[in-house]
């Protein structure tokens, strides 16, 4: 089975400091250590075994912690321009706002609180952009997407997610998933109409309730949560949650953590073995190191005159 | 769409066609299905259906509600169910194909909220319009974690160092309902190990990655595939050797009796006869 690698990837290898822009943190012992290099960062996406074309797209800006994944759908072929629009406009916006100047005067509540707003706009701005493509152009007439994006600073992540798309978290050998998806679904589990059990043999396992680019306003769901070294955070379109179960996932994450790429492959390639019926993308992101953002008097002094 | 039998000691009585979003069933004339009968209270159950699912919930009957000969007060219907109400039967078809083949069919798509629906924008035109009054919590969701608290988890259990050890604790899981060919379709394999510690040792391969090798100085997987058992490198320095060959960075499929060296150790592949 031929995986197709994506262009961005990070390692430890590569210094991740590109330009005058690179966000550079501090670590304990008081060497500088580029965001970068705290988190590795894998993503992998394929067309699957059965539909002919990638509707997925995935993101990542290492030198600011930024990753996104975006599952396209609707139009005429166009849910690749949805997808591909959501995580470069959300990519590109990040870089723009999320800046040194714009943090070193914030403290760590004021830098979650930042982090949540700046990706509430970005999403919201794509959610204009696509939405208007797809009123001008008669072939992208109602494309849409779903999203997952994580945001990595101070030793936080925040979170951002609309539809079906997913963040899993493993920590300690457990696998938590942390996204609820915005589905017909996952509002029939809550509601308590069908069990999660037997939702596997649910007919409405497409249905989302939320999509990015179909209304004018999207509502994104956004959250903060405290990141541990040791972390391994799994973005993922639900070609990857439909094929497979959580257990086989935390399997895979247990058994090939020290080689995150082929635990990549690995789940792709067990989706794909699993008839591989929709597109599936994954994102892996492993905390090396943790990242805390140092705000001392040195600090301060470079922000006033750096 | 999914429909319902109604029969009575192997006489059908009547085919009822489940479009409503509730369909009723009872004693009392305003039912959808009425059944005639002592047996039957006068709102017996109610049949939900949302898209291509349906639920039957029993209204607190006082003879109550059977499906497939157990007594239920919700239950998820899946094709050829057999509802019992007293002397009646109704056998449940739904032969909507649970997300085979058909590609098109299970695209992700968008279903809307009627009250929200903004200044008519192009409604996609895979959406189906629907009702979505089952709906309840359109809400934000939250999940049981505890935003920005100091991390607590339980501690892992120690990872044993062993030379050949399986992959996770967690059990191999049985292969979702929905989804077509079940891993498993190669046939048993296991390896034996020839030389070290746990020589004469053999370790049945029945799940879907077997790491072996020793943590943190080399280590591979044996992958159990439709196709197959292959064998990937994992980590460290050197590649394991298969019979005397350095594996490379892409997996390699094993065949019967070959011979992995790895860490120092000596291991027989081998199928189950």
């Amino acid at each position: 089975m031929a995986v197709e690698f994506c262009a961005k990837y990070s390692d430890l290898e590569q210094t991740g400091v590109r330009g005058g822009n690179a966000h550079r943190t501090r670590n304990a012992s008081g060497g500088t250590v580029a965001l970068a290099n705290a988190l590795q960062i894998i993503s992998l996406t394929d067309p699957g075994r059965v539909r002919g074309h990638n509707e997925d797209c995935v993101e990542s800006r290492p030198d600011i912690g930024v990753v996104v994944l975006a599952d396209g759908m609707g139009g005429y072929n166009a849910g690749e321009v949805a997808s591909g629009m959501a995580t470069s406009l959300i990519a590109s916006g990040l870089a723009q706002v999320w800046t040194r100047e714009n943090l070193d005067k914030l403290d760590r509540d004021g830098a979650s609180h930042f982090s949540q707003e700046v990706l509430a706009q970005q999403v919201s701005a794509a959610n204009r952009a696509i939405f208007d493509a797809a009123q001008k152009d008669p072939q992208c007439a109602g494309m849409g997407t779903t999203l997952v994006a994580c945001l990595f600073y101070d030793n936080f992540l925040t979170v951002g997610h609309i539809g079906d798309s997913r963040l899993y978290r493993m920590r300690n050998d457990a696998l938590e998933q942390i996204t609820r998806d915005h589905s017909l679904l996952q509002e029939q589990i809550d509601s308590g109409l069908i069990t999660k059990e037997d939702a596997r043999s649910s007919h409405n396992k497409n249905l989302v309730t939320r999509a990015v680019g179909i209304d004018p306003d999207v509502e994104t769901e956004i959250h903060t949560y405290e990141v541990a070294e040791g972390d391994i955070f799994l973005l993922c379109s639900d070609g990857l949650n439909d094929m497979i179960e959580d257990e086989e996932i935390q399997m895979t994450l247990i058994a090939l953590r020290s080689n995150l790429d082929l635990t990549a492959q690995q789940l792709v390639q067990a989706a794909n073995d699993a008839g591989g019926r929709d597109n599936v993308s994954v994102m892996l992101i492993k905390v090396l190191n943790s990242f805390p953002v140092q705000r001392g008097f040195w600090a301060k002094f470079k922000a006033l005159f750096g | 769409m999914a429909k319902l039998i109604l029969s009575v000691d192997g006489t059908v009585l009547k085919e009822i066609s489940l479009a409503k979003e509730r369909t009723t069933l009872g004693r009392k004339p305003h039912n959808d299905i009425q059944v005639d009968n002592l047996a039957v209270s006068g709102e017996h159950a109610a049949i939900i259906t949302i898209l291509n699912d349906s639920f039957i919930e029993d209204l607190n009957s006082t003879n109550g509600t059977l499906v497939n000969g157990k007594p239920i007060k919700k239950h998820f219907l899946q094709n050829n169910d057999v509802i019992e109400i007293g002397k009646h039967k109704l056998k449940y078809f739904n032969d909507t194909p649970v997300q085979t083949a058909a590609a098109d069919f299970e695209r992700t798509m968008i279903i809307r909220k009627p009250a929200a629906a903004p200044p008519a924008p192009a409604v996609p035109a895979a959406a189906p319009a629907m009702p979505v009054a089952a709906a309840p919590n359109l809400s934000d969701t939250q999940t049981n974690m505890r935003p920005l608290s100091p991390p607590v988890s339980p501690t892992p259990a120690a990872p044993p160092p062993a030379t050949a050890q399986t992959a996770a604790p967690a059990p191999m899981p049985s292969a979702p309902a929905s989804v077509a060919p079940a891993p498993g379709a190669t046939r048993e394999a296991a390896i034996q190990v020839l030389s070290g510690a746990a020589a004469g040792r053999t370790l049945d391969l029945t799940k879907n990655l077997t790491t072996i090798g020793k943590p943190g100085v080399q280590v591979a997987v044996i992958t159990r595939r439709p196709t197959g058992f292959f064998i990937t490198h994992v980590e460290g320095a050197s590649f394991p050797t298969i019979n005397g060959v350095a594996l490379g960075a892409q997996a390699q499929q094993l065949g019967d009796h070959d011979m992995i060296e790895i860490a120092g150790v000596k291991m027989d592949f081998f199928f189950r006869s």
